[in-house]
């Protein structure tokens, strides 16, 4: 068997190779914001958030899902996903990694719906998730958008996933 | 959904790595949750032609970039050894004097217009990729006193599922700065810290234009089942 090569961090000049056009608000999608905040709560200035998701039947959308943002100065960023669907069991929800100068392989965690609240207490992966921590995954509805704001470290540290 | 073992210990380096300061505040504290072998993150997006940009593939606007021209080729496989085929490879590194095309980059070091930093291609039907670019240089960074960033070009690479996306950094065999830089020495294991390093590849040299270094890069990827595998002795 092959062995696997190591990660390295994203480092502090990224967008020179990452950066990726806005994409468009999509139709019938839904549109996230938040701030990236290390362990003191200061505004990370400089990580890049992808995000996928399933498609509206709850399967793997392979074709057009995948979004990649840089967070701005005060580490804020929006972004523009398609609604996703939800296998059975399953609440939908968006996979979102965060990438850094700092961090030396990147975090996964997921956003949750707060809609869907009846079924977070089925869904397998929130399950999994000690319940005093659920609170961290569920983004909160703030007029047409959702806003998760990720917390890399400390009292509201979000919960990432070992994938 | 396809299953994947997990990461082995040693390979990856753990987010908190006190030797890179900027991971004291970033580094989460709390144990990553693991996910059920059927989540969606065993499964991924394709990535393909639509992230190209024209001339992805040479970073030196035809030669013209000042530095030691090198090809910067290799493999792109998964754990089984099959290929990644027609997936995307992104690169970005800094020119031959050790500067970033970058507003950020505070270092004094003069830049390169014809040096853009930054390529992609898609790897071919056998999982390869080739890039021709300029041997970047060493900078200096704020670690530690003198701390110097050994010469790296950054890679990004998607494979066959979100939990085969790879973020890292290609490293020069033979540089003395390696064993001096906190980044490259987080990775516990010393052979999986060796296989970030390019081989420098006389094979691929091009005669009065170009060295070659070879770079090959493993991805996660899904596990045979166990009846396959016996199947297969």
């Amino acid at each position: 068997m092959a062995e696997l090569t190591p990660s390295q961090t994203v480092g502090p000049f990224f967008h020179l190779g990452l950066a990726w056009p806005p994409a468009p608000a999509l139709p019938g999608g839904v549109s996230i914001f938040g701030q990236v905040l290390d362990g003191a709560g200061t505004p990370v200035p400089d990580a890049l958030i992808e995000l996928w998701q399933a498609d509206a039947q709850g399967a793997p959308q392979l074709l057009g899902g995948l979004q990649r943002v840089a967070v701005d100065s005060e580490g804020r960023f929006s972004v523009e996903s398609l609604t996703p669907g939800a296998a059975d069991r399953a609440a939908p929800c968006l996979l979102l990694t965060v990438f850094a100068r700092g961090l030396l392989r990147q975090l996964h965690t997921r956003l949750y719906f707060p809609e869907d609240a009846a079924l977070h207490h089925r869904d397998p992966v929130l399950q999994a998730v000690p319940p005093a921590r659920r609170a961290t995954l569920v983004a909160v509805a703030e007029g047409q958008a959702y806003r998760f704001d990720i917390h890399l470290q400390g009292l509201h540290e979000t919960v990432f996933f070992d994938v | 959904m396809a299953s994947y073992l997990p990461v082995l210990p040693g390979i990856d380096p753990p987010n908190h790595s006190p030797d890179y300061r900027s991971t004291a505040l970033r580094a989460p504290h709390l144990p990553p949750v693991r996910l059920p072998a059927d989540a969606l993150e065993y499964a991924g997006p394709e990535v393909g032609a639509a992230r190209l940009r024209p001339g992805g593939s040479d970073l030196t606007a035809n030669g013209l970039a000042q530095g030691q021209r090198i090809l910067i080729h290799g493999r792109v496989s998964d754990e089984r050894g099959c290929p990644v085929t027609h997936s995307l490879v992104e690169i970005w590194q800094a020119n031959a004097a050790g500067r970033y095309r970058h507003d950020g980059d505070r270092y004094d070091a003069p830049l390169d217009p014809h040096f853009t930093g930054a390529g992609q291609v898609l790897t071919n039907a056998n999982g390869e990729y080739e890039f021709l670019s300029i041997e970047p240089g060493a900078y200096p960074w704020g670690n530690h006193a003198n701390a110097w960033r050994p010469k790296h070009v950054h890679f990004s690479l998607f494979g066959p599922a979100w939990a085969s996306r790879l973020v890292t950094q290609m490293y020069f065999e033979g540089d003395p700065l390696l064993p001096l830089d906190p980044i490259f020495m987080s990775v516990p294991d010393a052979a999986a810290r060796q296989r970030l390093v390019a081989t420098f590849d006389l094979s691929r040299t091009q005669p009065a234009f170009a060295l070659a270094w070879r770079f090959d890069i493993v991805l996660r990827g899904p596990q045979d089942t166990p009846f396959e595998t016996a199947a297969h002795g």
